[in-house]
């Protein structure tokens, strides 16, 4: 692919993310690595190091597994430690991949880039199928909701590209999925070290009428993969001038999380519940008609409100729910256990409050998916279903309406670290 | 929505949780194209009232002077705070050693003014211009970077990044790095510079520059460098792709004298823009082993 570089056209590119997930040996280092070197991200330095390195480490081919591998450590021990992000991009779009590592032990980075990604690729190994960590891949794919799922069954040709393996691990893992909340799932049959399939059509399965994985990620539709219907304006700071030529001004800057507001909608703040209407909409220089997620932007109001951070502008006849007993699936972080009764510090949208796990109803089991009512602590990677008690009322959506409002983190209260990853239900 | 205003409008976000979640935030500033774009963000995401926090120079002595015309007047044209702690004060005081030899730089010996000054003036939270995708080390760092007492980053302990959810709690005498263009590529900051037209120092742009070869690799002719009997200076037609630390920035032969023309050369490059650092060729985890000390 040659890329063209005129002064207009990347004024048209859009940016999708995605995250990639795939158990140990089933060639996502080397897809990820193809997807950047036949995309031209990967520069000659950086190629020149990878080949001095794999030479000194006495193996065959060049290893485009250790692009990936940013620290000391992974590249010592041949793991990933922690989520990368990777960029490329081609003439239609920017990408961002959140490269996270596979083992049953990093759920938690697995969740992290998940909740921000537009679409997930789960790696399938053709010659094992569907294992237990696709099914997790799969699971948290549905609980982060990740708009768009692409299944790559990857290494084809060594089931010497076959059809009904194709055929096969597709119905399986159907099977499963159709009991999860995934809405667009495709599959596709590659072969990531030869380069079937990933940015050029494979000569060797003419059986596959789909599209390239390459084609998909550049034409997947994802203007909808934000709510569109329930605007929400988290406010992050007040911006008062000071200056003499703004005297009055004051305007609530923020970035929308949903929706789309226009100069003139009548709107109610939280969580007062006063309303007003939109007087202007302004970033930078510009006033704006309209602002529309994901844009920052700065709203001015008509009337004289009490409003800061923490608050939300809201449209005024869209409710919104407000309650201190919130019901949420938690991922946990930690490595420290989960304390029920704990009390831990939250973050929800622009708000900072305390709260304290009432009730753990029951933790699910990552490879059967079944509810567990006799076990119930909560440990690092765990996910479970908990009920909290917040010190003030939360206004929020659910997860499943809205992945900014409806979702929140907790932090240890000694360490500051963040512990807990919560979808609210 | 272009990709361009959505990375805008995220950086733009992560520069308001500053002020929001920080007491004394600074903004450091290099006088390179990544600082100048990050400084050009903050404008932005408080106007019309003034950027609520200064802009930091960790001045090493060894700058291009055109990078110290264009901080100097920036500042005057924006009415921004501007903080300057000098690598030379560091040496004095003998907080740091000054390197020796062929290949000795003031980049490392940053790191001790940083952290000092960052101590000094109590500040809890320096913004960086770094972005992701310059090396693999920081492939693997948040937009929220937590700096333990001593300033040290932990890679294998980095806190989870969720959603839009920054947490910046920290104790007392710790601090955060933040770096709001995490997610812009070189090639992203220089569409958006010629989207927005944003003014840059001219050293970016073609000009004739006395320069000399070293490893493969074209130098400015500066006081601050030893050269070697055997390397010859000689006039010729270049720009910088980074502006750093004069001993070790390398220029790259151009004529690139415009933004569309600079776009045109970046896309058809074969090598990553921190390939013209000195800095990071030390060894193979340079960087790594510079930011775990506290390097930007």
């Amino acid at each position: 692919m040659e890329h063209e570089i005129t002064n207009t056209a990347y004024l048209d590119m859009e940016l999708l993310r995605f995250t990639t997930a795939g158990s140990v040996d089933d060639g996502k280092s080397t897809l990820i690595g193809r997807l950047l070197y036949d995309s031209k991200a990967i520069f000659q330095d950086q190629m020149e190091a990878i080949e001095r390195a794999s030479i000194k480490k006495g193996e065959e081919h060049v290893n485009l597994a250790l692009l990936t591998d940013g620290l000391r450590a992974e590249r010592e021990q041949g793991i990933t430690i922690d989520v990368a992000y990777r960029y490329f991009h081609t003439p239609k779009r920017k990408f961002i991949i959140a490269d996270t590592p596979g083992h049953i032990q990093y759920t938690r980075n697995m969740v992290t880039g998940a909740s921000t990604a537009n679409a997930a690729l789960i790696l399938v190994d053709a010659r094992h199928g569907v294992i237990e960590q696709t099914i997790r891949h799969a699971y948290i794919a549905s609980l982060l909701r990740i708009p768009h799922v692409i299944v790559c069954i990857n290494k084809m040709d060594l089931v010497e590209f076959k059809q009904d393996v194709f055929d096969g691990i597709q119905q399986k893992f159907l099977e499963y999925s159709n009991h999860l909340d995934l809405h667009d799932v495709r599959f596709i049959p590659i072969s990531a070290l030869l380069g079937d399939n990933v940015v050029d059509r494979s000569g060797n399965m003419d059986w596959y009428q789909g599209p390239t994985l390459m084609y998909l990620l550049e034409n997947l539709y994802i203007s909808n993969d934000y709510n569109q219907l329930d605007a929400r304006f988290p406010v992050q700071h007040v911006v008062r001038p000071m200056l003499a030529e703004y005297h009055d001004y004051r305007g609530y800057a923020g970035r929308m999380a949903s929706g789309t507001f226009k100069v003139g909608d009548r709107v109610k703040v939280m969580p007062s519940g006063f309303t007003s209407v939109i007087k202007g909409i302004d970033f930078w220089t510009d006033h704006q008609e309209a602002l529309s997620a994901p844009q920052s932007g700065t709203i001015l109001l008509e009337d004289d409100l009490d409003v800061s951070r923490g608050c939300m502008i809201i449209p005024a006849e869209n409710g919104i729910k407000q309650g201190q007993d919130i019901d949420l699936m938690i991922c946990w972080l930690s490595d420290k256990p989960m304390i029920p009764g704990g009390k831990y510090a939250l973050k929800h949208t622009t708000n900072d409050l305390r709260c304290m796990v009432k009730e753990v109803k029951y933790k699910v089991d990552i490879n059967s998916l079944e509810k567990n009512y006799d076990d119930r602590t909560i440990g690092l990677n765990d996910i479970g279903c908990i009920t909290i008690r917040a010190t003030k009322p939360l206004f929020y959506d659910s997860y499943r309406q809205n992945r900014i409002t409806g979702s929140l983190i907790l932090i240890d209260e000694a360490t500051n670290v963040t512990v807990g990853a919560g979808m609210i239900i | 929505m272009n990709h361009l205003r959505e990375l805008e409008s995220e950086s733009i976000y992560v520069i308001r949780e500053v002020v929001s979640q920080f007491e004394n935030p600074a903004m450091l500033f290099s006088g390179g194209k990544d600082s100048i774009v990050m400084y050009y963000l903050a404008r932005k995401a408080f106007y019309p009232a003034k950027v609520p926090f200064p802009l930091m120079h960790i001045d090493t002595g060894h700058n291009f002077q055109e990078t110290l015309d264009f901080r100097d007047w920036l500042v005057a044209e924006t009415g921004v705070q501007l903080i300057v702690k000098y690598v030379q004060d560091s040496i004095d005081k003998g907080r740091a050693v000054e390197e020796t030899g062929y290949n000795a730089s003031r980049n490392k010996l940053q790191t001790v003014t940083l952290l000092d000054s960052i101590e000094e003036l109590k500040i809890d939270c320096a913004m960086g211009g770094g972005r992701r995708d310059e090396e693999k080390a920081r492939a693997k760092e948040r937009f929220f970077s937590h700096r333990d007492e001593f300033g040290q980053w932990d890679p294998k302990n980095q806190r989870p990044e969720l959603w839009n959810l920054f947490n910046g709690k920290k104790n007392m005498g710790e601090h955060f790095r933040v770096f709001p263009i995490s997610n812009w590529t070189e090639m992203d900051v220089w569409q958006y510079i010629l989207m927005e037209n944003i003014a840059l120092p001219s050293l970016y742009f073609s000009h004739e520059r006395e320069v000399f070869e070293r490893d493969g690799m074209l130098y400015a002719k500066t006081p601050f460098i030893k050269n070697k009997d055997s390397e010859v200076v000689a006039k010729r037609i270049v720009r910088f792709r980074t502006i750093g630390d004069a001993t070790c920035t390398g220029a790259i032969e151009s004529k690139a004298d415009t933004l569309e023309d600079i776009i045109r050369e970046v896309a058809a490059t074969r090598t990553t823009e921190r390939g013209g650092r000195a800095d990071d060729k030390r060894s193979e985890a340079a960087m790594e082993d510079r930011k775990i000390e506290g390097y930007f």
